[in-house]
């Protein structure tokens, strides 16, 4: 039986490949993430290792551990005097002190901008080359030149080098906290063995340069400590720690190792889940398309499965030789995939590589999970989507092996369809409004229930759309007809001969197009609402920022803006982490003399004369903050700040801002204030307002202005509107592209259907052409029933999407999501639909065309 | 559902029927295909059932053979009633009794001649007796196209594999669904006597079902069917004798 199966899988060899590749591309992508984030963990992990292999403990500044939305305070610094009081003691071999400070280091490019690192660290080091047990403690290799001494030189990155064309001898421009100057570049150096860690950048210096350069006079970030022989990292904890002040602490390295290493392991282990998701994606629309191309199959093999009865098969044997059939080309394709993910990581590894930005390389991580887990799930989603059609083949009577044209009857279940697509989509309807608008939910079971009700939905929708065919195909298959001809009426009867086959070809296109549509619709609303939550915020004609639009950037080029002439009114607004009572949240410094001119309170509590009269000890409050913390005017809040300071505020009044984006942090001080708190203190914005209003001339002279300050970037509202919106577009480009995968899938399965259909009329095709269809009739008939059936899945798509993003938009509420259809983008994804139904009946056209007229009709 | 097979009747008969009926649809519609049919087939013989089209002989052929149900009446197999049987008890039945020979040969197209006419065993389990598959090969000159796929054979060669097929499992009966209506003659009369042979010289039970009088001369033994009744029976006679009796039954 099992040869049986195997057998007619190699009599059909493109249906089985194309079948296969439905679930080929899915796993690929499974394995290819588990590669890719597996290698990137490993090499982190044994760079973290490699850094602190001559290090046994370290002291460091201990502040509050205050992290918010992702993002972490550094650690305070700590007092350079206790270097050599930690080298003094008797244990201690060895202790150097060194700077690290991951964003405000910004090299300037070739082409005189900041290199933007999108968000990775942009480092600058201080080290001290000359202290004896440098190299013991040093984390870079240099490959080249010497490293920096004293004021002015700098030792860059070997990536940075390369990319920016950077030599020994050559001058960088680099900012610090202090405006841009320029150094002499004197070493390149690699990072463990690795040129660079992506997008970030490092520029190491002198230690006292350092201290200098970013604000740590007197300071040093952290001590590199190693024990004398026999004695354990251990030791040297408890005897270093009885002389530290209460402001720093001493740790292992390992331990610091390890928080690295779990610092990156976040990080990669939310783009694992975030590509897993479009993994998953492809296997389900993998599923439809296994599905309805093993359906198809099993319907033309009637006779096969009869005569197989006859000669004493029994139903189980013909559900095994179905089954042996999907599990045979699920375990090839996940095997062939699982292969193909590991070539795709090494492949994306090497182009990282041709950009120069070496993800830190380390052998390819091929783990036994992934092997696992991608050879499973590419198996049992093949197996159940098999099942079904399994199922039918066994419902095959012996008589239909004696009966011409014997069709089987449908199943008992059939005459229930609707009533059970209706309910799995009830179903998924309570999951999705169930996991939207219950509020105790955590995030996981939040997302499990929102995917699952997704997933039921799909199916419902596709268990449906056979009834839907007819009149979609009506009415998507009129240009069919009015453009096509003779052949176009032919395309629009085929694609609704077999209402149950063309649903389930144009469900697979349909998932694709329902989750662009969905991304596409989301999108516009979240576009619209960013717009109107800055507009009815900034009143400034101008805002700067940092280059990356999100990042603090040094409070020294708000200072500079103001300098400029064309500058009328300049409101610096600070920002950092802060935990007020137990909440941790941003803190804002505003300048209460100007903000008012540049920024719109929405006051619930109080007025503008709240903020213009504002002093140190008095806060405002965003409302929906102090709403969730209990927290009401004429109340006093405790502030902390990472480096361990304690505000007392009264709260004066609370403000009711934008939920979608309020620019300002959950408690706002003045400016003053937050600078007595925080160590180097750094603007989020900087709003100015300029005579006479926005100028292409002004604009330049205030570019100018915070030239020193290339991390600093000045822009119209308008214009910082708009920047905000391209960063957005790229971020949802990438999208479309990773849901592009699901279309293809289904373009492969659209391929499938159309080959067994002329496959199965060859007959009928003869006969036309034999009564004077042309060989150009023939293909266009095909091409027609492939765009009717993308329409129709189309169709389904388009409103699916809309009315997924309406229930999020909903769900969204309290965040103010606009809900707004972008019709444009809706009319372009049809057309890409068209598209999608021309290219897969390329190659089934071309073989409708092909057949030879004379054995066409003789076949049996 | 049903008791073990009993001993076998006295006469000799493998396959009875007893007042079989077939109604298709209900009402006014209705139509009455087999109108009380009693018959029985001999051990060791080959009988021939011929009649006109719609004359009820290919459905009565399916109700003998277990692939449709008779209306009312019970039909035997070796002393088995088949008539009320489920899937599996039937399964177990045309592994062990039924042999078929189809009009369209039905051999699987992926499966080489030798595979498929071995397909019976390995569906039916149990051990493969060699020496007897090739001498069924052998018998049925097929011994230097074994390896060959049915679409590399001629009708007359997948003929011989369909023929080989049934008779691999030693069934108590073989039913030929028209076995020569796909060929030309002289294969026709080729594989007519190969079914000849397989009864003469194995004993082989077989139940022909053909319009063409000339097949029905190498019958034991033919029952003409008409309108839903077996009408005439005519031991072994010759082509002519046949179509005299052909053209009487019609006239009736």
């Amino acid at each position: 039986m099992i040869r049986v199966a195997l057998r007619g899988l190699g009599g059909r060899k493109l249906r089985a490949t194309l079948t296969a590749l439905a679930i080929i591309l899915g796993v690929a992508m499974m394995s290819g993430t588990y590669v890719l984030t597996d290698t990137i963990d490993k090499a982190f992990s044994q760079i973290f290792d490699e850094s602190y292999a001559g290090t046994d403990v370290v002291v460091s500044g201990k502040g509050a551990d205050i992290s918010f939305q992702g993002t972490s305070a550094a650690a305070p610094s700590v007092d350079e005097g206790l270097v050599d009081e930690v080298a003094a003691l008797p244990n201690v071999e060895a202790a150097a002190g060194a700077i690290t400070d991951e964003s405000s280091t910004k090299i300037i490019g070739s082409d005189g901008k900041a290199l933007n690192t999108q968000g990775a660290p942009s480092f600058g080091f201080g080290v001290d080359a000359t202290h004896p047990d440098f190299s013991r403690f040093n984390a870079f290799n240099l490959v080249e030149g010497t490293w920096a001494e004293g004021d002015g030189e700098v030792v860059l990155d070997a990536g940075v080098a390369d990319r920016e064309g950077y030599q020994v001898g050559d001058t960088v421009a680099i900012s610090t906290l202090r405006p841009k100057q320029d150094f002499e570049v004197v070493g390149i150096a690699k990072i463990g063995d690795v040129n660079s860690l992506g997008t970030a950048t490092f520029a190491i210096f002198d230690l006292a340069a350092a201290q200098e350069l970013l604000d740590r006079e007197g300071q040093v970030d952290t001590i590199s400590v190693a024990g004398a022989d026999g004695t354990t990292p251990e030791q040297l904890v408890s005897e270093i720690q009885p002389v530290l002040p209460d402001d720093a602490q001493v740790r292992l390295a390992t331990a610091e190792a390890q928080d690295d290493k779990e610092e990156i392991s976040e990080f990669t282990s939310f783009i694992e889940y975030f590509l897993l998701a479009f993994a998953g994606i492809a296997l389900f629309v993998g599923a439809f398309v296994i599905f309805n191309t093993l359906s198809i199959t099993v319907a033309q093999r009637t006779r096969e499965f009869a005569t197989m009865r006859t000669v004493g098969a029994s139903r189980r044997q013909v559900l095994w030789s179905v089954i042996v059939e999907a599990l045979t080309i699920g375990i090839l394709a996940s095997i062939i995939g699982l292969f193909a993910g590991l070539g795709l990581a090494i492949g994306l590894n090497e182009l990282f590589k041709a950009l120069e930005l070496d993800l830190p390389t380390a052998e390819t991580v091929f783990a036994t999970r992934t092997i696992v887990v991608s050879l499973l799930v590419g198996t049992i989603i093949t197996l159940v989507a098999g099942l079904f059609p399994a199922i039918r083949a066994t419902r095959v009577p012996p008589i239909a092996a004696v009966r011409e044209g014997f069709t089987l009857p449908p199943g008992r279940l059939h005459r229930f369809t609707p009533y059970i697509a209706v309910l799995t989509m009830a179903l998924s309807l309570f999951l999705l409004g169930y996991s939207m608008f219950r509020d105790e939910l955590d995030t996981a079971s939040r997302l499990l229930s929102i995917a699952g009700g997704v997933v039921l939905l799909f199916v419902g929708v596709a268990m449906i759309s056979s009834h839907l065919v007819r009149p979609l195909a009506a009415v998507v298959g009129w240009p069919a007809r009015a453009i096509g001809g003779a052949a176009g009426k032919l395309a629009r009867g085929n694609s609704v001969r077999n209402p149950g086959r063309t649903a389930a070809t144009a469900a697979a296109l349909m998932i694709g197009i329902a989750l662009v549509t969905f991304v596409a619709v989301l999108a516009n609303g979240m576009k619209a609402s960013n717009r109107e939550a800055i507009e009815d915020q900034v009143i400034a004609d101008y805002v700067v920022t940092a280059q990356d639009g999100f990042t603090p950037f040094v409070a020294a080029a708000g200072d500079s803006v103001a300098e400029a002439p064309q500058a009328e009114l300049v409101a610096n607004v600070r920002s950092d982490l802060a935990r007020v009572g137990d909440a941790e949240t941003y803190l804002t410094g505003i300048e209460p003399d100007t903000i008012l001119e540049t920024y719109r309170f929405d006051w619930k509590e109080g007025n503008d004369s709240v903020a213009s009269g504002l002093g140190d000890d008095g806060a405002i409050v965003d409302a929906n903050f102090a709403e969730d913390h209990d927290i009401a005017v004429g109340d006093t809040i405790r502030v902390l700040t990472p480096s361990g300071q304690t505000l007392e505020q009264e709260v004066m009044g609370l403000y009711e801002p934008p939920p979608f984006y309020p620019l300002l942090g959950g408690v706002s001080v003045t400016k003053e204030r937050f600078d007595s708190a925080f160590e180097r203190p750094r603007n989020q914005f900087t709003f100015v307002n300029v005579a006479g209003g926005p100028s292409g001339a002004t604009t330049a002279a205030l570019t100018e202005a915070v030239a020193n300050f290339p991390d600093a970037k000045v822009q119209t509202r308008e214009a910082w509107i708009n920047q905000q919106d391209e960063d957005f577009n790229q971020f949802l480009t990438m999208l479309y592209v990773l849901l592009a995968l699901s279309v293809i899938v289904s373009i492969f399965g659209m391929v499938n259907t159309l080959v067994l259909s002329v496959y199965e009329r060859t007959r009928e095709l003869g006969m036309l052409r034999a009564v004077g269809m042309t060989r150009r009739q023939a293909r266009r008939m095909v091409r027609h029933e492939s765009v009717i059936t993308a329409l129709i899945g189309a169709a389904l798509g388009l409103p699916l999407g809309v009315f997924l993003a309406a229930l999020v938009t909903r769900a969204l509420q309290e965040f103010d999501v606009r809900f707004s259809v972008p019709w444009g983008q809706l009319v372009f994804f049809a057309v890409i639909a068209v598209i999608v139904g021309i290219l897969a009946a390329i190659m089934p056209a071309r073989r409708a065309a092909k057949l030879n007229v004379l054995r066409a009709l003789q076949y049996e | 559902m049903q008791t073990e097979p009993q001993a076998q009747s006295t006469n000799g008969a493998v396959v009875t029927a007893n007042d079989v009926t077939r109604v298709y649809g209900a009402g006014e519609t209705a139509v009455h295909a087999l109108r009380g049919i009693d018959l029985e087939i001999q051990r060791g013989k080959l009988t021939g059932i011929m009649g006109p089209s719609g004359s009820g002989k290919s459905t009565l052929m399916h109700i003998l053979a277990g692939l449709d149900r008779p209306t009312e009446g019970e039909v035997t197999i070796d002393g088995t009633p088949i008539a009320r049987l489920g899937d599996t008890e039937l399964t177990k039945l045309r592994r062990r009794h039924i042999g078929f020979v189809f009009q369209f040969f039905n051999l699987l197209p992926m499966l080489t001649a030798e595979e498929n006419i071995r397909l019976p065993l390995d569906l039916a389990g149990g051990k493969n007796d060699k020496a007897w598959t090739d001498e069924v090969i052998e018998r049925v000159g097929l011994g230097d196209r074994r390896k060959h796929r049915p679409a590399e054979l001629s009708g007359g060669q997948q003929q011989r594999v369909a023929i080989a097929r049934a008779l691999v499992s030693r069934p108590t009966v073989v039913f030929a669904d028209e076995p020569t209506g796909n060929l030309d003659s002289t294969t026709g009369a080729e594989i007519l006597d190969l079914l000849r042979e397989s009864v003469s010289t194995l004993g082989q039970t077989i139940v022909m079902v053909t319009h063409d009088p000339n097949a029905c001369s190498f019958s034991d033994r033919t029952l003409f069917l008409a309108d839903g009744l077996i009408v005439r029976e005519v031991a072994k006679a010759d082509a002519h004798e046949i179509v005299t009796t052909m053209e009487e039954v019609s006239h009736l």
